[in-house]
């Protein structure tokens, strides 16, 4: 059983503002059927630009209904502006916290917040240039893009809680992956030009201890870092990897990619004999 | 509030006659059964009355009743027996839709050099036994196919299963927990070689479990340890736990008239008011070839985990196939094996009742169940009371 608070019990069992409005300013559906929950909201405005009335009708478990019920609690006498700064941790901090599980259902009311005020707008309710990553529940790589930015995710697993992506065959995890890789090296994307040696030592340090150390070990195997003369990072294989005949290749397709992509482009790995 | 219990597929209430043939082998009799003592000796001669009274509800010979922790552990027991007796078959055939304990088990094995075939069934939940005769190969090891469904509680032919797979010379295993003490099983009138039981299904404590081996049947221990059942599962015994199942067993041959009309005559009022009460709702899983106690009920246009909450309210337990519950964000992989339909799936309820259920509650659950539906497709955006039925039958 889901350990839910009792203020999620609280709007599952007397959810506010259920219904929809007629003649509404914005209206949204987000989710389908096939995924397991849906949400269609609609609002409406004051004089003021200022959201009058919303309501929901949400197909969903206790937590999807809670959440859809505690954004129009929470949105309701908000501009447009400070709606669209409603975060999904928003609606989950309502709620006195969401379980780990259930945290895609906050993400579907601030989507579907989101598509409404894009409806409001005139926008395109659909997200250029976006991809569906997961076939399964057709989630784009923008929405875990989002979700991964706004709520700091970083395991595939937590990419699943928050957008079900990866939560049916598993097809996609690759991909989700490489998106996780790409949005957590986005901030050092800008420091790569400014590293002193020193920041560019102990870049490379962390990333062999973070991202590659334990993949190595996992296969009885590790790597020592020796040096580092300008883009020539000197390591050491221990372990399976020291007589292990495709360690080349590893460091070559593996710790060598890795290190150019979170530290800098044009680092190039060497072995010492150990 | 009181609660109304219809969740016995997953468990149930140990009966009061097992708790109390139990209760003295905890604080007075707590001898160990393998002493050379008068004090231990007196439990190892109540375990054997134990493993009579098991052998005798599904005809066995005691010496084919191993004593284990749990369903689980049987099934587990059993299939890799089976791999560890024939090292040269590297072929498991099971179906889709069963229990965890042996789909969990087949897919790790699969991952280990194992082939794994899992047979599908049509969208009542029914195994085409073309389908089995077509998939045996020699280098088939062991065929596994469950006797009823714990969320459907269809029943597949396992014995006709049994004899056609052992004309191959493969051996047969099935998971009857769900099936023992609520229909009939004689082993002497089958060719099944191995059978899984669960305690706690059957109204003994959880943590005891049944492997039946037929007599002349190579067994590979799973638990190495002791020389206790016979050198063929170490572990100093559950003497209270195997003492309750014993009992259990013998109330269960007694109970079996009356779960096959009184407890069928509920669960079918159930079924039928709800049906009848509640628009766009329909059964999962045959209805002819099913235990007498399940029935699996989707709702369109709800979602189940929310029924469930609103069910838990007015003290109804009951279980759901729904994505949500499960947290594995997708339906149940019985309800998906069936091709049952997205609208349907995800509001889908399993009632499992039992002999302590009483006519009472059964109509205080008919009572409240329409509103509950009615009060979720008030908020759910799919709803509209005009639109047909999902016809999948």
């Amino acid at each position: 059983m889901w350990e839910y608070t009792d203020k999620v019990k609280e709007h599952f069992l007397n959810p506010h503002n259920v219904g929809e409005i007629e003649n509404p300013d914005g209206v949204a559906e987000v989710g389908s059927l096939a995924c397991g929950d849906a949400l269609k909201l609609t609002f409406k405005l004051d004089e003021k630009k200022r959201i009058k009335e919303a309501k929901f009708k949400t197909f969903g478990c206790a937590s999807a209904i809670a959440s859809s019920s505690a954004l129009t609690e929470i949105i309701k006498g908000m501009t447009l502006e400070e709606a669209l700064k409603v975060s999904n941790q928003d609606i989950a901090k309502y709620l006195g916290g969401l379980p780990d599980e259930k945290m895609h259902c906050s993400v579907m009311g601030k989507q579907a917040l989101e598509k409404a005020i894009e409806n409001y707008k005139g926008v395109p309710a659909t997200q250029t240039g976006a991809k569906i990553i997961c076939e399964c529940f057709g989630v784009t790589d923008k929405e875990i893009e989002q979700a991964i930015r706004e709520n700091n995710l970083s395991t595939i697993e937590e990419v699943t809680n928050y957008t079900k992506a990866g939560g049916g065959c598993g097809g996609c995890h690759e991909e989700i992956q490489k998106i996780i890789d790409r949005v957590k090296s986005e901030p050092k994307a800008d420091a790569k030009q400014k590293l002193t040696n020193i920041q560019k030592i102990r870049l490379i340090e962390e990333t062999l201890e973070r991202e590659i150390r334990p993949s190595l070990k996992h296969d009885g195997g590790d790597i020592e870092l020796i040096d580092v003369i300008g883009n020539r990072v000197i390591v050491a294989t221990r372990g399976a990897c020291a007589t292990c005949k495709a360690s080349d290749i590893t460091l070559k397709n593996f710790v060598e990619h890795r290190l150019r992509e979170l530290v800098s482009p044009d680092l190039v790995i060497e072995e010492v004999p150990s | 509030m009181s609660v109304i219990y219809l969740d016995n597929n997953a468990t149930t209430e140990v009966a009061k006659e097992v708790l109390e043939a139990m209760l003295p082998y905890f604080r007075d009799l707590y001898g160990n059964p393998s002493s050379m003592h008068t004090f231990g000796g007196q439990v190892a001669q109540k375990i054997r009355e134990a493993r009579e009274q098991v052998a005798a509800l599904i005809g066995a010979l005691p010496e084919e009743i191993i004593f284990t922790s749990c369903g689980t552990e049987s099934d587990n027991a059993a299939i890799r027996s089976a791999l560890a007796t024939r090292p040269d078959k590297k072929h498991i055939i099971t179906s889709r839709v069963e229990h965890p304990a042996i789909r969990a088990l087949c897919a790790n094995l699969g991952t280990h050099g194992y082939k794994i075939t899992e047979l599908p069934v049509d969208k009542n939940g029914i195994l085409d036994l073309e389908n089995l005769e077509k998939s045996m190969t020699p280098d088939t090891a062991i065929v596994s196919l469950m006797w009823g469904n714990n969320e459907t509680g269809v029943i597949f032919p396992v014995e006709e299963a049994a004899a056609m797979v052992h004309k191959r010379g493969i051996l047969f295993h099935t998971d009857a927990v769900q099936t023992t003490g609520k229909i009939p099983i004689n082993m002497k009138k089958n060719a099944i070689d191995m059978l899984s039981i669960s305690g706690h299904k059957l109204h003994a404590p959880k943590g005891i479990g049944i492997l039946y081996i037929r007599r002349g049947t190579k067994f590979s221990p799973f638990l190495i340890g002791g020389h206790q059942e016979r050198e063929r599962r170490g572990g100093t015994e559950n003497t209270p736990s195997i003492i309750g199942l014993g009992k259990a067993c013998e109330l269960a041959a007694k109970n079996m008239e009356k779960e096959n009309t009184y407890v069928k005559g509920l669960r079918d009022k159930l079924e039928k008011q709800i049906l009848t009460k509640i628009p766009q709702s329909r059964v999962n899983g045959d209805t002819t070839n099913r235990l007498p106690n399940t029935t699996n009920i989707s709702f369109e246009y709800v979602e189940g985990e929310a029924i469930l909450l609103l069910m838990n309210e007015h003290g109804i337990c009951a279980s759901s196939g729904s994505a949500c519950t499960s947290g594995s964000l997708q339906p149940s992989h019985v309800l998906r094996a069936m091709g049952v339909p997205f609208t349907m799936a995800h509001g889908s309820i399993r009632f499992s009742l039992s002999i302590y259920n009483t006519e009472k509650e059964i109509d205080f659950v008919i009572d409240k169940m329409p509103a509950i539906i009615e009060r979720l497709r008030g908020m759910s955006p799919y709803w509209n009371s005009s639109q047909p039925a999902c016809t999948n039958q």
